[in-house]
């Protein structure tokens, strides 16, 4: 096991540097001008140069790169081409990000997962179709229609949010977000459980523990949820580490500052610090993330074992 | 939901039908009502057990055996099944009136059972230690420290050696004759007067068939249990059989003690299972099958429903439901020829 996890890690260094590398590439390929827009009308040669100078922008891509990988270890991040520290800009924008997508899994997992088990056990009938239409429409509406009817009917209908959260967003204001933001993958937890549910129903050893005699609420609570709920928690943990890059539209609607708007500005305005920053950040949550669940799913199915 | 450990639906002496039979199963009818249509699985089954008596129940795949034995448990699944007749007592008192919760209560206390394919009978996220030690907790209230020592004890019992270390792993980890033991000892947890072995043997190697049913065997002699043991391997009845009670198309079609059905079978089914058994003395000539294949529970032949297959049919088995021909010492068969299949074979 110990082994296993080391050579993971290992593995980290290079999907790492060929994920940073890739978008750091890809940034600079942007066509445009990233000083257009700083100055009123058009930059004074003299500022075009100092600029270019401070930023090593006329050295070879790949010395520019490694220039900046090395300040990255050192946890120097850079700076924007405004001179605002990028270290900072993440610090403030990740903890609210993070937040959001604990708060999304949160929702997926307590009614996904409860409107699974409940259809899975009782099987073909008016719940289970009344579960599956409404999953289907979550599913089926995009991220912003379900934004826009949740801003509309709580915020403005029912006046129980703000519209918009604050600059600091308390737990709160990050509940309706993050039910939104959880209200795609809901769907699939729900039907993800329910599938495992009914095949686990069938299961002997669930007919095992009903022949020994054990309360009905042991058989369901213990043996058939313990099973039942592998592949559903490995999914929540994945989806956690994905949800922190992409609520790009949920911060839009919600006027959260959080991650995702953060790229979206830094792609708009060529900041290639900003973009590598972030996207080395996501990159790491998602991987690490990843070992976690490969490690987690060991210990809820003992016959893996890692090598 | 803790059970006290007094709990039990047994110990209550004015219940007790010493007198009868251990288990009495009678005329039991179960359909299973599917899309296509009811299948009628029990038609009418009728036998019983004594203590420390081994009743084998012999028939091909979809004759009724397991689901008998799953309306003893009441593990059935309703639906599709429904109990639609009949009566199964024990030590006395009738199961089927009883409420959920009892019925609940006498499992794995008073009837225990133990399935065909371990690997899959286990829960494979707990060890074999928790399997066991979960009933004895629950049922009997015994702290966790007991429960595993009880569980030690049980997993010698049954001759797991190392029990102390096997009693951590995961039933993955044992081989396929030492997870059988290890539900043999999961089974006898809470001292169950009456066993039901739903084909123990059938997924195991032919050496480790016998040491499982020895262990069986043993521990029934022992415990003065009663056994039904749930089969289609015939070897394995000859040799731990007291009574063998043989199934087709849901209905009990010939009983009785198990040396004289396999001297003299009383009915034509039973003779063609014990025809196409190999035999050594008489290799070298084609194995005799029954010919055709078992009925449709859907759309049972009229009169027997064995008749399209069997050899000796005549006019009156397409027409007439067979009744039991009593051939004496307690033999039975449902056949219209019953005397003149036993004395011609």
């Amino acid at each position: 096991m110990g082994r296993y996890v080391i050579r993971r890690l290992l593995q980290l260094i290079p999907v790492f540097i060929g994920t940073t590398f890739l978008v750091y590439v890809l940034v600079w390929a942007l066509p445009g001008d990233p000083f257009a827009g700083m100055c009123k009308s058009v930059c004074p040669p003299e500022f075009r140069q100092a600029m270019i100078e401070k930023y090593n922008l006329d050295e070879n891509i790949f010395v520019q790169y490694f220039a900046y990988l090395g300040n990255l270890l050192q946890g120097d991040f850079g700076v924007t081409y405004s001179d605002r520290e990028v270290g900072m800009l993440i610090e403030d924008a990740a903890p609210v990000s993070l937040q959001l997508a604990a708060i999304a899994v949160g929702f997926e997992a307590l009614i996904g997962i409860s409107a699974g088990i409940l259809t899975g056990l009782r099987g073909r009938g008016f719940l289970d179709n009344l579960v599956l239409v409404s999953t289907l429409v979550l599913t089926a509406f995009p991220v912003f229609v379900t934004g826009f009817i949740v801003q509309l009917v709580l915020g403005s209908g029912l006046g129980i949010i703000d519209l918009t959260v604050s600059s600091d967003p308390s737990f709160g204001e990050l509940l309706a977000p993050g039910f939104v933001l959880g209200s795609l993958s809901m769907a699939y937890v729900a039907r993800l459980t329910r599938t495992s549910i009914a095949e686990n129903r069938r299961a002997d050893f669930v007919r095992t523990a009903v022949a020994k005699g054990l309360p009905h609420r042991r058989v369901v609570g213990v043996h058939l949820l313990r099973n039942s709920m592998i592949p559903v928690i490995t999914f929540l943990g994945t989806d956690l580490g994905s949800l922190m890059g992409g609520a790009i539209v949920t911060e839009g609607i919600f006027g959260i500052n959080g991650v995702g708007g953060l790229v979206f500005d830094g792609i708009l305005s060529k900041e290639g610090t900003v973009v590598t920053g972030v996207v080395m950040l996501l990159v790491i949550i998602f991987l690490v993330t990843n070992l976690l669940i490969d490690l987690l799913y060991a210990v809820l199915d003992p016959r893996i074992r890692y090598e | 939901m803790t059970a006290n450990p007094t709990e039990s639906v047994l110990t209550d002496p004015t219940t007790n039908g010493q007198d009868g039979p251990l288990l009495e199963v009678e005329d039991l009818f179960v359909e299973f009502r599917t899309r296509d249509g009811v299948a009628k699985v029990l038609n009418g089954v009728s036998y019983h057990v004594d203590a420390g008596e081994t009743l084998a129940v012999l028939g091909e795949s979809g004759s009724g055996k397991s689901v008998t034995a799953q309306t003893i448990m009441g593990i059935l699944d309703t639906p599709p099944a429904y109990v639609t007749g009949g009566s199964i007592r024990f030590r006395g008192q009738e199961l089927l009136s009883q409420s959920a919760e009892k019925r609940r209560q006498l499992r794995g206390d008073g009837i225990a059972m133990i399935f065909q394919d371990a690997l899959s009978a286990l829960n494979p996220v707990f060890t074999v230690g928790f399997q066991i030690e979960e009933q004895l907790r629950i049922r009997k209230g015994m702290s966790r420290k007991e429960a595993r020592k009880r569980a030690i004890e049980l997993l010698d019992l049954v001759r797991i050696p190392n029990a102390k270390g096997r009693v951590r792993q995961y039933p993955h980890e044992f081989s396929g004759g030492m997870r059988q033991r290890a539900m043999i000892a999961m089974s006898l947890a809470l001292d169950p007067q009456l066993l039901i072995a739903d084909e123990p043997t059938t997924a195991l190697d032919v050496t480790v068939q016998a040491q499982i049913m020895d262990l069986l065997a043993e521990i029934k002699a022992e415990r003065q249990m009663g056994l039904i043991l749930i089969t289609h391997d015939l070897g394995v009845v000859a040799e731990t059989a007291d009574r063998i009670a043989v199934m087709y198309a849901g209905r009990i079609v010939e009983h009785g003690d198990a040396h004289s059905v396999y001297k003299a079978p009383g009915h034509p089914y039973t003779t063609g299972l014990l025809n196409s058994l190999p035999r050594l003395d008489l290799k070298g000539q084609t194995l005799e099958t029954i010919k055709g294949l078992p009925p449709s529970l859907l759309n049972i032949p009229s009169g027997c429903p064995f008749h399209p297959r069997c050899p000796k049919a005549q006019s009156i088995c397409s027409a007439e439901v067979p009744v039991n021909h009593d051939l004496g010492n307690g033999r039975y068969s449902k056949c219209h020829f019953a005397e003149e299949v036993v004395r011609n074979g």
